[in-house]
């Protein structure tokens, strides 16, 4: 007879057979088992975070950064309602993450025993699938199908709740299986007919253009690549989602920049006006389309995703495609190669119009703004920090509002998983723990947190886990004292009742890194910035850098809800003739 | 310009009936996903039947009774196909003459045997069979379609009805066809 395993035990057996090599958690009464076989597991490193919201975006930062799937271990109760905001950023920006929570014993569940909760229940809306192990001769197989499904398909997160009993009981431990996908779920879904389809219509296109989203990203690095050569075999103009950025280099002539909400005058007139649009893993999301009954008119829609609820979800398309990206786009170079092998140049008189008009466009230079000699402009922040930082294949998280919009206009990525943001949910809080989760992955990286201040105080304790490990990200705050975004949207529609939106108590951000047992940094004026941002990159520890920036500044260009693409509200420059702000007095 | 972060609500499409069936494992919870996927989204459930179909395999069968635009009846299906334990999804236009659609009540009858007699006798069309018999009562088992038993459970009200059970309905094609 083979040799009998506890429950406990075979949880890390499951996570050494899955490769696993960091766990970010929390521990508590309902995992103490597992927590005590920890030790016998020397391949397997646990980061003790300070909350366990921090563990859940820990496990996402190093999902995104790495590519593999986050592990997340936390207690019953308060341990596991405490994951859910991760667990459902996760879900909505499809990151895979496994989460295992410890569950009062069987025979108490249903009880209201001390530190009991629903967890299934709770987290039912909030994962791709989420299993409770009543019986031990189950446990290998659930998680080994939990990482099945959190990595396979669009990825996204899982949660296995193992009640405590379970943990010490024994069984027999069973290796992972090469199974058969889960009840016919399958990846791709196209065939050459569809790709066949997709060159007609290019080789038809005289204003086309590729809008490209996270699911580029999710395809693996090899996706970017072939993106790339994509463009190249096309000529074709691209933009990319907030969640796409750094699958295409930000600084290419192609490169429309962002389009959405807060994307560039030329990516979003060029979306409205196309005659061609090819979506390639992006979600037609809200923040994308605007206004949907007058969402790019006079388009052909193409929609490449991986996932077949996508599909005419929220825009209804001509061409459906259903696949992993990066099997569709090798698809498709292959078949250009053979059909129109220079399709790019027989191509270029045909659609020169249309570079011609996007030429115009970007000359509005949407992203300008008015910038000062006596404060921190905060896009002039994140421009010299740009600037000080490339080059050095730096990681990016934010935290959720004008400086994560910001961060995505005036920040350039040029390779994918470089880019951690939480654009589904909008978790204000995201960025802190997510740096902490990237750095785990790439520890001689430089790994920065374009962070406001209101966000980062929600997650601030887990600068005390970056002490801990020795990990040295860069919190860099662009402190205007005002939840900013909502700030922007009370000046601009609530006629400026900034209700609740000022914090008139702020921790002074150089002690408090002080208090950590990190170093705080402050700038306050635009002169001293570069020599500021140089110590900080110069510090090997956690720093948090106060950069004390205008606090009246707002964020364009956008496009005001309920209006379409080409209704654009332009930067101050712009601004003179438009009455809904006149707010030029605080801008000049 | 609207005082929202978000779009305005854009055209609405004409909404049809549709009877989704959904073979799913038989585990703990199957249930609350299928549903909770509904609420959480917004769709609607006018009825719901759920039993095992199959022992062995571990099959249950839920029919779903829903109204919705093409474009929502679409997304139910998509999503559906998407949870684990969903094995696969077939979908029904109520006015389709190639499937039956079937519920099933229960009709208790108090009052004298007359007016009973009476109220049976309404209900003979639609396969009605006395289950139960005591001096003062009856309860009679009926299947029919939705509206035909909301009609019989109105008009039964002045002949001594005093219960109504009913299950939710339940579909099948016609002929050999099996659906894959």
């Amino acid at each position: 007879m083979s040799k009998l395993s506890t429950g406990a035990e075979i949880v890390f057996k499951c996570l050494e057979d899955q490769n696993v090599e960091f766990i970010f958690g929390y521990p508590g009464g309902a995992v103490l088992p597992i927590y005590d076989e920890l030790k016998n597991h020397s391949s397997i490193k646990h980061i003790l975070v300070r909350h366990e919201q921090g563990a859940g975006h820990a496990a996402e930062g190093y999902a995104r950064s790495s590519g593999k799937p986050g592990v997340v271990l936390v207690t019953s109760g308060p341990g596991a309602t405490n994951v859910v905001t991760a667990l459902t950023d996760a879900y909505m920006d499809s990151i895979p993450l496994v989460c295992i929570s410890g569950q009062v014993p069987t025979h108490l569940i249903g009880t209201d025993a001390f530190q009991e909760c629903d967890t299934t229940g709770i987290t039912r809306p909030c994962t791709k699938h989420n299993w409770l192990v009543k019986d031990i001769k189950d446990l290998s197989r659930i998680i080994h199908e939990a990482f099945e499904v959190a990595t396979t398909g669009r990825p996204g997160p899982v949660l296995v709740d193992i009640p405590k009993d379970i943990q010490f009981q024994k069984t027999t431990y069973s290796k992972p299986k090469r199974e058969k996908k889960l009840n016919g779920k399958k990846h791709n879904d196209f065939n050459q007919k569809d790709i066949d389809e997709l060159i007609k219509l290019m080789s038809k296109a005289s204003k086309p253009i590729f809008y490209t989203g996270g699911g580029v990203i999710n395809s693996g690095p090899k996706a970017s690549t072939l993106l790339r050569e994509l463009v190249d075999a096309t000529g074709f103009p691209i933009t990319s989602t907030l969640q796409g950025l750094g699958s295409f280099p930000g600084d290419d002539n192609s490169f429309l920049g962002m389009l959405g909400m807060h994307g560039t005058y030329e990516a979003n007139n060029a979306m409205h006006d196309c005659d061609l649009m090819i979506n390639i893993g992006a979600r037609f999301d809200d923040r994308i389309t605007g206004k949907i009954d007058e969402f790019s008119p006079k388009s052909k829609k193409v929609h490449i995703d991986i996932d077949p609820s996508s599909i005419n979800k929220n825009v209804k398309v001509d061409l459906p495609i259903i696949g992993d990206v990066q099997d569709v786009i090798s698809s498709t170079l292959k078949t250009i190669k053979k059909v129109k092998p220079n399709f790019a140049n027989s191509n270029k008189q045909k659609i020169s119009k249309w570079w011609e008009q996007i030429q115009k466009w970007r000359e509005k230079k949407s992203l300008d703004y008015v910038n000062s000699t006596e404060t921190i402009k905060p896009q002039y922040a994140v421009q010299r920090l740009y600037e000080l930082t490339k080059g050095k294949d730096t990681y990016i998280t934010t935290e959720v509002g004008q400086h994560q919009m910001w961060a995505a206009q005036h920040y350039k990525f040029d390779k994918p998983n470089r880019w951690m943001t939480s654009g589904g949910l909008g978790t204000m809080g995201y960025g802190l723990p997510a740096a902490v989760g990237v750095q785990i992955a790439h520890p001689k990286k430089l790994v920065i947190d374009i962070a406001g201040e209101a966000s980062v105080l929600m997650t601030m304790q887990e600068m005390s886990t970056a002490v801990q490990y020795n990990l040295p990200i860069k919190i860099f705050i662009l402190n205007n004292e005002y939840m900013g975004m909502v700030r922007q949207w009370q000046e601009l529609l609530h006629d400026k009742n900034y209700s609740e939106s000022y914090t008139a108590a702020l921790p002074d951000f150089v002690k408090l890194a002080e208090a950590y047992g990190c170093v705080g940094i402050r700038a306050t004026n635009p002169n001293e910035l570069d020599d500021k941002i140089i110590e900080m990159l110069n510090t090997d520890r956690p720093v948090i850098f106060d950069c004390l920036v205008d606090k009246q500044e707002n964020c364009f260009p956008m496009i005001p809800s309920g209006k379409p693409h080409n209704q654009m509200l332009l930067g101050p420059k712009d601004q003179e003739q438009n009455k809904i702000t006149g707010k030029g007095k605080t801008l000049v | 310009m609207s005082k929202s972060a978000y779009s305005t609500p854009g055209k609405k499409g004409k909404f049809d009936k549709h009877i989704i069936v959904v073979w799913v494992d038989n585990e703990a919870g199957v249930l609350a996903r299928v549903v909770g996927l509904f609420s959480g989204r917004g769709y609607n459930i006018e009825s719901l039947a759920v039993a095992e179909v199959d022992a062995k395999l571990n099959i249950s069968r839920i029919t779903i009774v829903t109204t919705g635009t093409p474009q929502v009846i679409e997304q139910i299906k998509l999503q559906l196909r998407k949870l684990v334990p969903v094995h696969k999804v077939a979908d029904f236009k109520r006015e389709d003459k190639n499937v039956i659609f079937k519920e099933m009540a229960l009709f208790k009858l108090v009052g004298n045997v007359s007016k009973r007699k009476k109220a049976f006798n309404a209900c003979k069309k639609y396969n009605a069979v006395i289950l139960d018999k005591t001096n003062k009562s009856y309860v009679v088992q009926v299947t029919a379609l939705r509206r035909e038993i909301d009609i019989m459970s109105k008009n039964l009200k002045k002949l001594g009805l005093v219960s109504v059970s009913r299950t939710g309905a339940v579909a099948m094609t016609r002929g050999a066809e099996t659906f894959k």
